[in-house]
């Protein structure tokens, strides 16, 4: 535990030091200000609140492509310049450095989305009505769940490159294909198609998280999903040495 | 301390290492001598746990290097050969973290005296990316040392260094080696010779010797070279050496002067005085000559373009002959 603490804040300081967060944090920031923008002037006209969803969809399609980046550097980044080593060589287990690289992860991307929260709390004091809180908090517990899975399998496949580059394409092919692997689903037969529904990430977001629903089997599928993607990645940590 | 039996490692189908035998004592200074390729990072990296062997067994301070990695890992200071660092961390905050992940209590005060132990105090809060080369070695052997390891194991610790980095740096790791087990590997032969309690030759992936430094310089002028000279040019001398038992390969080198070998184990020189007085030459001297280190590997890893490649000053002492 110890160890994984330690790994963190080291890996959560040199995610603040890098200018890839920066650029992750202004790129959220920006997107979700014009958007913001866009809506609040219909707001303050109507006198209604828009729906929190336009909040909560660019938000997910923004972690969608900044995870990779902030992930893509994680592990692929210590082997390439050799660090690996004398982190492998420290009395400090394999799955302790994943899960400490992805813990550190989580607490930055946890700061970006507590940041990102200024616009609903805007929006609920300039419209009378206010927002709907209830639907505010499980959109974003969905968000923060589906994140932690998409930092998880970042880091895993960070795991198998030493190239930066090539983690960041490799995490946004894997985020891509889990995002619309239904899309099938409706021409394969009842089995098939069930299991990929399944298996979608976005499913488990928008059919309920986003409505303002929050299921067990939804918590579950993320949380099972960033444990065997964190498992993956310490195998892949292991079977380095051998290779 | 360090007990090596059978270790063999193969990339793919290639053999680096070869069924390594042996041991390091308590305390001592072991070097690991060989040119590039010869297997030492690799040995290096199995007994720090870094990656397993794929064959034979080594035990650290009792403990199995794969059974109980993290144990061996606990009581062993690394410092690789490139010395990867974190660029983008200050020195203190990068020996911090390695304390950190050792669970060393009183962390601050630790990382102070190890500062001191390389001499780095007045850099401690400079970026790891703005030292120089020697610098950089020094946090390297800061972070092996930061818990007091019973074992320090150093790959090639002075590569890169300037020749008065190098004299320092070596000085160093002897101070430190003084209470504890160090293996030490280099391709360079007057670093085994300075710092080393004992000498380890390693060359394709297997041990080829292993001895003291003199006895490993004894071991080989087993051989005994000797150096003859006599008044005048000595004509006719070489084919008479020739035919003393024991004597082998009479070089002519110029102006009386005449090398050859012995038989090992045989001491010729009486009878090669004898002969040469009494076939009316003027013996003027007749001495053996030492084997350097350098010669000794030479004779040791026979392909002698490798390693004249590997040693660049030696390539350059040989041309300057
Ligand atoms: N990761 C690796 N993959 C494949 N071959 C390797 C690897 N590391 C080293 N080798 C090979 O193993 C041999 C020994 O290398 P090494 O242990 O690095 O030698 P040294 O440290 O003595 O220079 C060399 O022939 C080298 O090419
Ligand atoms: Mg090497």
């Amino acid at each position: 535990m110890r160890n994984i603490f330690t790994i963190a804040w080291k890996e959560l300081k040199s995610i603040f030091i890098s200018p890839i967060a920066y650029a992750v944090a202004l790129a959220i920031f920006l997107v979700m200000g014009i958007i913001f923008y866009a809506n609040i002037l219909n707001a303050v006209v109507q006198q209604v609140a828009p729906p929190i969803q336009i909040v909560l969809g660019p938000l997910v399609t923004l972690m969608l492509f900044t995870v990779p980046a902030i992930t893509m550097r994680t592990v692929a980044e210590e082997q390439r310049t050799g660090t690996l080593e004398l982190l492998l060589t420290a009395p400090v287990r394999d799955w302790e450095v994943v899960i400490g690289k992805w813990l550190g992860a989580v607490v930055f991307i946890i700061i970006v989305l507590l940041a990102t929260w200024v616009y609903p709390i805007i929006l609920n004091n300039i419209v009378d009505p206010g927002i709907d809180q209830g639907l505010l908090v499980s959109g974003y517990l969905g968000v923060f769940l589906l994140t932690m899975a998409f930092l998880a399998i970042g880091v895993a496949v960070s795991s198998f490159f030493s190239n930066q580059i090539a983690a960041f394409f490799a995490t946004l092919g894997v985020f891509l294909v889990l995002w619309m692997i239904s899309y099938p689903s409706q021409a394969m037969g009842a089995m098939g198609g069930d299991l990929l529904k399944y298996l979608d990430m976005s499913e488990h977001f928008y059919s309920t998280f986003y409505r303002g629903i929050v299921e067990l089997k939804d918590v579950i599928y993320y949380i099972s999903m960033t444990a065997f993607a964190l498992f993956l990645g310490s195998m892949s940590v292991e079977t380095r040495r051998w290779r | 301390m360090i007990r090596v039996t059978g270790l063999t490692k193969d990339y793919g189908s290639r053999r680096a290492i070869h069924d390594l035998d042996f041991n390091a004592r308590k305390g001592e200074i072991l070097g690991f001598l060989g040119p590039n390729g010869a297997g030492k990072t690799t040995t290096m990296r199995i007994l720090t746990g870094y990656m397993p062997p794929t064959s034979g067994t080594a035990t650290i301070g009792g403990f199995d290097i794969i059974e109980n990695s993290l144990d061996v890992r606990r009581i062993t200071g690394y410092m690789p050969e490139t010395v990867p660092l974190y660029v983008d961390m200050t020195v203190s905050e990068y020996l911090l973290y390695m304390a950190r992940l050792r669970h060393i209590k009183n962390a601050d005060e630790r990382v102070k005296k190890v500062l001191d132990m390389v001499e780095l105090g007045d850099r401690a809060n400079g970026y790891i990316g703005n030292l120089s080369k020697g610098m950089r070695q020094r946090v390297g052997l800061g972070q092996a040392l930061i818990h007091e390891p019973e074992v320090l194991i150093l790959d090639e610790p002075t590569i890169g260094l300037d020749p008065a980095q190098v004299v320092n740096f070596r000085n160093l790791i002897k101070d430190i080696g003084k209470d504890r087990t160090v293996i030490l590997s280099t391709h360079i032969l007057p670093e085994a010779q300075q710092v080393c309690d004992r000498v380890m030759i390693i060359n394709k992936g297997r041990i080829v010797a292993e001895d003291t430094p003199e006895m490993l310089q004894a071991r080989l002028t087993g051989s005994q070279r000797v150096t003859l000279q006599v008044r005048g040019d000595g004509r006719g001398l070489p084919e008479l050496l020739s035919q003393i038992p024991g004597v082998l390969h009479v070089v002519d080198k110029d102006g009386g002067s005449y090398e050859f070998e012995t038989l090992p184990g045989q001491d010729c020189r009486p009878q090669v005085a004898r002969t040469v007085v009494d076939h009316g030459y003027d013996l003027l001297l007749l001495q053996p000559v030492n084997l350097s280190l350098e010669e000794i590997f030479l004779q040791l890893t026979r392909d002698e373009s490798s390693a004249a490649d590997a040693m660049p000053e030696l390539n350059s002492m040989l041309e300057a002959k």
